[in-house]
């Protein structure tokens, strides 16, 4: 293929990878150094890219035109960066050629490899319960947290879907995690409300902003950084005005 | 006994959250080992010193250390491994109570907690990029030696 069709490919291909794995919740110097890796191995030298959670920009070198891509929804998918991951390295080893590699990255795209929504609902209610024990909570109050966390998860996920809103999904479901509880308190079912609401809290935490947050800080990619660290300190307020709210009408 | 049902607790509420963040399915046992070993550091440090900052950091560092040898040995990114494990170190029950003083108006009581909260959650981050920085100096150590070429 001729040289420069070959490295327009390379630079979509770039694009591509670091639009998905920033999509995914990668780390920042993550997507950045894959996409430095796929176009150095085809012979773009001069590469810049910037990146941050809302949008990325590449810079591929001189006779080729700077391109802006943005980023519109951001969740957490461990597996599609593992598949990234993958595609990319096999990618640099030549074990894969440009287009075998873009076809891979448009079908990981396209294709969603996620658990079943059942599976990840009792995950996240059998989590709960986990850290009801965890937290020094009494098995009393097991199938009360397993409730209340399960009851969380299902709002999150089915708000978000209708809303897009993710702050006010966290809103109401914490919302839900603390009625719940409170009811099962109410109709004797459990003892320590307290230890309750921090269990069925527990799937909804930012777990993955949080760490993120501050490694990219660290790494001196203070934009991301940033802009990670507002996003999950909206979303532990907006657990905290849910949770709250229940606690003052009691 | 109880370091031992602590311990599978931390592995399944570990492999539970492998399960909400859509972790490869064959990494989800390591995921949960990762969770499980942090866990029970963290609570062992806790009771020896009663400081969950001190515990909380030594807790992540482990999560880390541990992440990125799974990371090398599959070949897979640190932060599958990372993610699920830092979950049970987060002081969710110290910002809890901190937010329940607020709500009762008293403010004096929340600040207190509340600065443990971040404290803990500064101890938790030093230690993740603590855990990263000695990891890539000692895989920087070997392959110069040439003890362990991979």
């Amino acid at each position: 293929m001729a040289g420069t069709e070959a490295q327009e490919l390379a630079i979509e291909c770039c694009l591509l990878a670091g639009r998905l794995m920033m999509e995914a919740g990668a780390e920042t110097y993550r997507v950045e150094d894959t996409m430095e890796r796929m176009a150095q191995a085809h012979n773009l030298r001069m590469t810049h890219s910037f990146v941050t959670p809302t949008g990325i920009i590449f810079s591929p070198g001189t006779p080729h035109h700077t391109q802006l891509i943005r980023i519109k929804k951001r969740s957490t998918d461990l597996e599609k960066i593992a598949r990234i991951n993958d595609v990319s390295r096999k990618l640099v080893t030549g074990d894969y050629s440009l287009e075998q590699a873009y076809m891979q990255l448009q079908t990981i795209d396209r294709v969603k490899v996620v658990f079943p929504f059942w599976l990840q609902l009792l995950a996240a209610a059998w989590a709960s319960g986990c850290f009801l024990l965890l937290f020094e909570g009494h098995w009393r109050d097991l199938p009360a947290a397993i409730l209340a966390g399960g009851v969380g998860y299902i709002i999150v996920v089915l708000v978000n879907e209708v809303t897009k809103v993710q702050f006010f999904a966290e809103f109401v479901a914490s919302l839900g995690v603390a009625t719940s509880a409170f009811l099962m308190v109410y109709f004797g079912q459990g003892n320590e409300l307290d230890k309750i609401i921090i269990g069925g809290v527990m799937p909804l935490v930012p777990g993955l902003l949080i760490t993120n947050a501050v490694r990219d800080l660290m790494a001196g990619h203070f934009v991301s950084g940033l802009s990670k660290g507002a996003e999950a300190f909206l979303t532990a307020f907006a657990i905290g005005a849910g949770v709250a709210l229940i606690l003052s009408f009691r | 006994m109880y370091v031992l049902i602590q311990g599978l607790l931390s592995f399944f509420a570990a492999l539970g959250f492998g399960i909400i963040f859509n972790a490869p399915r064959k990494m989800l046992f390591h995921c949960g080992l990762v969770g499980g070993a942090g866990w029970l550091i963290y609570l062992q440090c806790n009771a020896w010193w009663t400081d969950p900052v001190k515990a909380s950091f030594l807790g992540a560092f482990t999560v880390s250390v541990l992440a990125h040898l799974f990371a090398k040995a599959f070949r897979m990114p640190m932060i599958i491994f990372s993610v699920a494990g830092i979950i049970p170190l987060v002081p969710g029950g110290l910002a809890y109570n901190a937010m329940r003083h607020v709500v009762e108006h008293d403010y004096l009581q929340a600040i207190p907690i509340a600065s443990q909260a971040f404290m803990v959650s500064g101890a938790i981050a030093m230690g993740l990029v603590f855990a990263e920085v000695m990891i890539q100096l000692l895989f920087k150590f070997v392959i110069k030696n040439g003890a362990l070429s991979k």
